[in-house]
């Protein structure tokens, strides 16, 4: 008896990719069949663009309906490297919504990256690179790729880039950008801590007059203390972020990786 | 008139026939069990309440008190578990000064499954009722359609496949007190860990013929990982439009005014 009032999600929702339920107000007998391509994988990602660096960062749980499918399934990725292990890649791709996507939108970049290098004798540059990107995700405007991708380098003058991108390609570069479930959280966060947005130097004039706060550049370790507490707070208050945490820190040295726990609950 | 308010049935109706979207209650996603032991029975809940995949509450109390022999433990839709154990709490209270008697753990069941059919699974309670009375120590499951289930051991809500699977490789027949406390917060701590609508913390009662013994926040695997750095902002920060003051002692005639203490367990998480 207890199984037919199931309160497993799982169970109720379209979380299968073929849905055969029986439609709530079809008449007797009638069953809508449907391709259900799509799986919303949850997670959260956050790149943050510095005078001489850029930090990439992403939760690695995988999750659909309220179950963990994985708990280390990293959202970032190294673009055109010229070996498996992407150990001379300059240039760093996250990826979060539906992690299939995720993975054959890397798969393309990265694939486009090498026969460039291949081609022309020397790396895609940051900004190159973007606009392939947003070609890619465009040629797919009627089956998109399920994806908010973020793409993180260096520019030609050395300078921290970060590119964000919706399903269909349209993007912008920016000096910071939150990305998948937990956006809307972590990205006022941001805006007050990066951009120092809505702060106001004190005392410095009345009502509307008051002088805002000077934006200044900010040093990696800072950004790197920012990247932690914005995915400590997240997990705090998403369910679907968490276990641990992904960073990859671009600079003229390559590309440094660093793995952190977070809470698994 | 007792019971609920139907006077803006039709309208709600109307609007929502014409798209707007009714309003989304607090769910309490949840893992919640109960186990039976030779001498009493224990219940046990985690703490989180999620509002879609918000953790809405970090600690909130799922182990509800029906009677001193009788405690509940609810999962579903937050108010509805409240309000229905509150509801038969008190009948259940007059019922026995009426009898002379104390309440069986059958009865409180009974009340609440005619109760939720009578809503016909619209009040969406899902409930592990347990309890020691004259007739022995009683372990039920009661669903939101008004179903009922009498088991050694159970559990529900989101996370219920996830503390079932220890119950099914770690129940035996005979278990002391402290061995079924352990189980089933080791069931909750299985829902925890592997169920995203569950987190937070273990909440343990255990509900003897003399006592029920309440343990609030009986483990806290999940404390908040410290801030890397203070986020407090210097005064002045915030541009401030205009002003008035409304000193402490005239709030005192629009509201009632409680000093907080420096001990109080539930301070409010403030950067300094």
């Amino acid at each position: 008896m207890a199984a037919m009032f199931s309160q497993n999600p799982l169970m109720n929702g379209p979380n299968y990719s073929i849905n055969d339920a029986p439609r709530v107000n079809a008449p007797e007998g009638a069953r809508e069949h449907r391709f259900d391509p799509y799986t919303d994988n949850g997670g959260s990602t956050l790149a943050i663009a510095g005078a001489k660096f850029a930090i990439l960062a992403g939760d690695t749980r995988l999750t659909s309906g309220y179950s963990i499918n994985s708990r280390h399934h990293p959202k970032l990725f190294k673009i055109g490297g010229t070996t498996a292990d992407q150990k001379d890649a300059t240039i760093v791709l996250s990826v979060v919504g539906f992690a299939a996507d995720g993975e054959a939108l890397k798969e393309r970049l990265d694939t486009i990256c090498k026969m460039y290098r291949y081609r022309h004798g020397k790396p895609m540059s940051v900004k190159a690179c973007a606009q392939r990107l947003s070609t890619i995700l465009y040629q797919k405007r009627f089956f998109p790729y399920y994806a908010h991708a973020i793409l993180g380098g260096l520019d030609e003058e050395g300078q921290g880039a970060v590119y964000s991108y919706d399903p269909v390609g349209s993007y912008e570069r920016e000096q910071c950008r939150a990305g998948g479930a937990a956006a809307s959280l972590i990205m006022p966060f941001l805006d007050n801590q990066v951009n120092f947005k809505n702060q106001y130097i004190p005392n410095s004039g009345e009502g509307h007059a008051l002088q805002e706060r000077e934006r200044r550049p900010l040093a990696r370790d800072e950004v790197e203390v920012l990247v932690k507490d914005a995915f400590d707070g997240a997990v705090e208050r998403h369910i679907e972020v968490g276990d641990g945490l992904q960073m990859m820190i671009i600079t003229q040295d390559g590309i440094e990786e660093i793995l952190l726990p977070l809470k698994k609950d | 008139m007792p019971g609920f308010d139907f006077s803006n049935y039709n309208r709600n109706a109307a609007l929502h026939a014409r798209g707007v979207p009714l309003p989304k209650a607090t769910s309490t996603g949840t893992t919640i069990v109960g186990c039976i032991y030779e001498g009493g029975v224990v219940i046990a809940a985690d703490t989180r309440a999620t509002s879609g995949p918000i953790v809405a509450d970090k600690n909130c109390e799922k182990l509800h008190y029906i009677a001193s022999n009788i405690w509940c433990a609810g999962a579903g839709t937050a108010a509805d578990t409240e309000f229905t154990t509150a509801l038969i709490s008190s009948q259940l209270e007059l019922h026995a000064l009426s009898t002379g008697r104390k309440a069986r753990v059958v009865t409180c069941m009974t009340m609440l499954k005619q109760h939720l059919f009578r809503y016909q699974g619209h009040i969406g309670a899902y409930l592990v009722v347990a309890g020691v009375d004259p007739t022995g120590t009683h372990l039920f499951t009661v669903h939101a359609h008004g179903s009922t289930d009498k088991l050694p051991y159970v559990t529900m809500g989101s996370g219920s496949l996830a503390a079932m699977s220890v119950f099914e490789t770690q129940w035996k027949a005979s278990l002391t007190r402290d061995e079924a406390v352990k189980l089933c917060a080791d069931a909750i701590e299985a829902g925890i860990w592997n169920d995203l609508g569950s987190g937070s913390n273990v909440d343990v009662a255990v509900i003897t013929a003399d006592k029920t013994t309440l343990m609030r926040n009986y483990i806290k695997p999940n404390e908040r990982t410290q801030k890397l750095r203070s986020y407090a902002f210097p005064k002045g920060t915030t541009a401030v439009l205009n002003e008035k003051i409304i000193r402490k002692a005239d709030l005192g005639n629009f509201v009632s005014v409680h000093e907080l203490t420096e001990e109080n367990d539930d301070k409010m998480e403030v950067d300094t």
